[in-house]
């Protein structure tokens, strides 16, 4: 695909104004990339092939490459509201399955779907939050919510839920 | 002598003039941890009172200062008032006006919302008397939860930038070198590799461009101490930084932080902007030729970017991987220039050393193994949180006289030490000082050093798997034996926990953990089947009694789990039938009920559920 092409399938402009606001050298590609999530929620694959059809030195596959190493990055449309579950060590031991498994139940989210059909929430696992102290623990967006429950987590999904008028 | 264009004993005389003229100061723990639990809402309240002080007696306003970690998440939110030598735990919003009100004003502590310590239950007045606290030596993280982390001025009342002041003014980059070198710090990263000696090592290659990078890659799960020096004393590090660019003749240098952690980033940020203000950073520091530009690279998701070699592939913008050593980035590193890496804690420690003196510095912990080092205590322990102490303090000093020992009466069973590259010690350990060597003759290692406690009901086996499957997933894919390997030995811990492995899997589990170890190029290869090798030697039982005869000790494991309901207890109420989730329980009403085995899922909601403790696990 040309860069021609892929301008006619994306908003390229917005690409070119992360790229030059991060600088064009190569090495600026993984805060590129970080960026362009915040942007779109995810990594649209033609940002993709835009970014290295752009940058020097750079080619689609080797943005590709960087792309899904880092666990940061999804090329698949993530939530609206970013659950992420620590199951470091410290929440491994102090119960962060039965949270996790209470945020799928609710979410209804099965068979390793990440995010829900509306688009509002989607939920990972990370390792470690570095709130150890707090286990277990779960981040919406950037809040840190302490010392989870099933019941905790239930409550705090219908209050987002009903912030966005979900029934 | 070079001469300065600043007096650093002014400045600071200055800063600490400015504290005094705060009044009373309240400081409010603002680390990630106390903010969770709502401390940005204690820290309006307070402000929100303190506007209209006039009545206090002894002092003319009172100051509320939003800090950086104090260590002691669990209790947090964490207020203390140092001229009052009171700590405040567990506030919430609604208590800041009785504080106020009672404490503040009219010198009456508010009793219930002391610490309570658990072996007395007794409610502690003094600060000094928390043996949470009490039994520390904090030196790296003297100043986390004493100052304003996002003011530079109460970074120099505490001697803040003094010693790169010194550093500079003598310039003698040779002498700061052999300084850190007597002081004998070692790496505190993991591997304790001697600083000084990476230090003259990159040092021997002054003359072009090089570069000093600090590793705030801190991904051990269980671990934070990196984060709460950034959250709570970023100037320290980037004093220690300045200090290292100097003594090795570099003049741009990069931080590399997770993305995980934003508060970190955000404050690193601003002490950045604020040190450049001063001239304490950036172009001709101080009025000097001497310049040092500092960056920050945020992560992205990688556990094995800690390893150097990765970190540094990670800045220049590519996959994370680690590259062969030789050579070693002191002589070829980032962009293929001569490099120093150092982790967080270690920079830390830099500016105490040099203000200090290699000899003080020394005098602390064992004899290969010198100062302090930060552990991050959790688990199943009462206290949970950040500590320091002197190396070689042992591992029954830590848990049971700082962590206040083993939650809810349970019996201690292991320690895991030093993350997914650590292993797991025993009762048997508890003597054992905690130093680089001991350590890791015991088959563990201090890491960046996590402490995570486990008590009788941990199954040994499930957290050996459970760390495979972070080593598994966190496999760069480099190394064949470290990429397939760590998938096969997580495949044979899966069928342990099922109970559907034979004893020769357990042979076959340890022939690939040696190959990983000695087929892998980096750390995270070399070390990955640690925590499967240590809980083999020392829970070696566990394993079998899975295997052998299908039951786990301790009775994590689903899969060997039977619920069963015993017919002289069961009053025939209902209630668990009514509450199971999948129809496993059968009965009628005042006949005691039954659970149907194939159908049971092992949920344990009836369990919870039975009013008259008549469900039970098998």
């Amino acid at each position: 695909m040309s860069v021609e092409e892929i301008s006619r399938k994306i908003d390229t402009k917005k690409l070119d104004e992360i790229i030059e606001s991060c600088g064009s050298d190569k090495s600026h590609l993984i805060a590129i990339l970080q960026k362009v999530q915040e942007e779109y929620k995810y990594l649209p694959e033609d940002a993709l092939i835009y970014i290295g059809s752009k940058i020097v030195g750079l080619s689609p596959a080797t943005v590709y490459g960087v792309a899904t190493f880092y666990a940061q990055f999804s090329l698949d449309p993530k939530g609206k509201y970013e659950i992420k579950v620590c199951d470091g060590t410290a929440c491994h031991v102090r119960g962060s399955m039965p949270v996790m498994n209470a945020i799928k139940k609710k979410l209804n989210l099965k068979d390793g779907k990440v995010t829900t059909d509306d688009g509002l929430f989607s939920m990972e696992t990370v390792s470690c939050l570095g709130a150890c102290g707090l286990a277990p623990v779960m981040m919406v967006n950037d809040k840190v919510y302490p010392q989870m429950t099933s019941d905790a987590v239930s409550i705090i999904l219908d209050t987002l839920m009903k912030e966005e008028g979900v029934k | 002598m070079t001469n300065l264009s600043i007096d650093i004993v002014e400045e600071q005389n200055k800063a600490q003039q400015h504290i005094k003229e705060q009044g009373l100061r309240v400081l409010v723990c603002a680390g990630t941890g106390c903010v969770a639990n709502g401390s940005l809402k204690v820290i309006e309240k307070f402000k929100e009172l303190g506007a209209s002080v006039s009545t206090l007696t002894d002092y003319d306003k009172m100051t509320i200062v939003p800090t950086g970690c104090h260590g002691f998440c669990e209790q947090g939110v964490l207020v203390i008032i140092p001229d009052k030598h009171v700590t405040y735990v567990k506030v919430h919003v609604e208590d800041v006006e009785e504080i106020f009100e009672s404490h503040v004003k009219n010198d009456k502590p508010v009793e219930r919302l002391l610490y309570t310590d658990p072996k007395s239950g007794e409610r502690v007045h003094k600060n000094d008397d928390i043996n949470f606290y009490a039994k520390q030596t904090r030196t790296a993280l003297a100043n986390c939860g004493k100052i304003n982390a996002e003011s530079i001025e109460e970074a120099i009342a505490v001697h803040g930038y003094e010693a790169l002041a010194n550093v500079i003014k003598e310039n003698n980059p040779d002498k700061v070198i052999q300084e850190v070198l007597d002081s004998g710090l070692r790496g505190r990263g993991g591997a304790g590799f001697p600083t000084g000696l990476k230090w003259k090592f990159t040092a021997a290659n002054k003359g072009g461009k090089s570069y000093v990078v600090c590793n705030g890659d801190e991904g051990d799960p269980g671990a934070f101490m990196d984060r709460s020096v950034m959250e709570g004393d970023p100037h320290k590090l980037l004093e220690g930084m300045a200090i290292a660019a100097f003594a090795i003749g570099a003049d741009e240098g990069y931080i590399y932080v997770r993305a995980e952690y934003p508060l970190a980033i955000k404050r690193l940020r601003k002490a950045i902007a604020d040190a450049e203000e001063k001239h304490f950073l950036g172009k001709n520091i101080m009025g000097t030729d001497f310049s040092f530009t500092l960056h920050i690279k945020e992560g992205a998701g990688a556990f094995v970017c800690g390893e150097e070699s990765a970190l540094i592939a990670s800045i220049e913008g590519e996959r994370g991987m680690p590259r062969p050593k030789p050579p070693f980035p002191a002589n070829k590193g980032l962009f293929g220039r001569p490099t120093l890496i150092n982790n967080v804690e270690t920079l830390a420690n830099i500016p105490l050393i040099i203000r200090k003196g290699a000899s003080w510095f020394s005098s602390m912990g064992t004899e290969t193994s010198k100062g302090t080092k930060t552990f991050a205590l959790t688990g199943e322990v009462n206290n949970t949180g950040l500590i320091e102490v002197p190396m070689g303090t042992t591992l029954r000093e830590i848990i049971f006289d700082i962590g206040g020992g083993i939650r809810g009466g349970k019996k201690f069973k292991a320690v895991q030490i030093g993350g997914p590259s650590g292993g797991c010690l025993t009762e048997q350990h508890l003597d054992l000082p905690m130093d680089y060597e001991s350590l890791t003759k015991a088959g563990a290692m201090v890491g960046s050093g996590g402490l995570v406690v486990m008590a009788e009901d941990t199954c040994m086996v499930e957290v050996a798997r459970f760390f495979m499957n972070f080593t598994k997933n966190e496999s760069c894919g480099k190394c064949v034996p470290c990429r397939e390997g760590t998938k096969n030995m997580l495949h044979i811990l899966e069928k342990i926990v099922a109970g559907k492995a034979t004893m020769e899997d357990l042979d076959v589990l340890e022939e690939i953990a040696h190959t990983i170890k000695d087929g892998s190029l980096c750390g995270l290869g070399k070390t990955a089947p640690n925590p499967v090798l240590s809980t083999l030697k020392y829970f070696r039982d566990e394993y079998v009694a899975h295997i052998r005869d299908h039951k786990c000790p301790a009775g994590v494991c689903t899969a060997m789990k039977k619920i069963v309901i015993h017919e002289d207890l069961c009053k025939g109420c209902t209630k668990c039938a009514r509450t199971c989730p999948v129809g496993a329980i059968e009965g009628t009403v005042k006949n005691p009920h039954k659970i149907d085995q194939t159908k049971c899922i092992k949920c344990e909601a009836c369990l919870n559920a039975c009013p008259f403790k008549a469900i039970g696990k098998e």
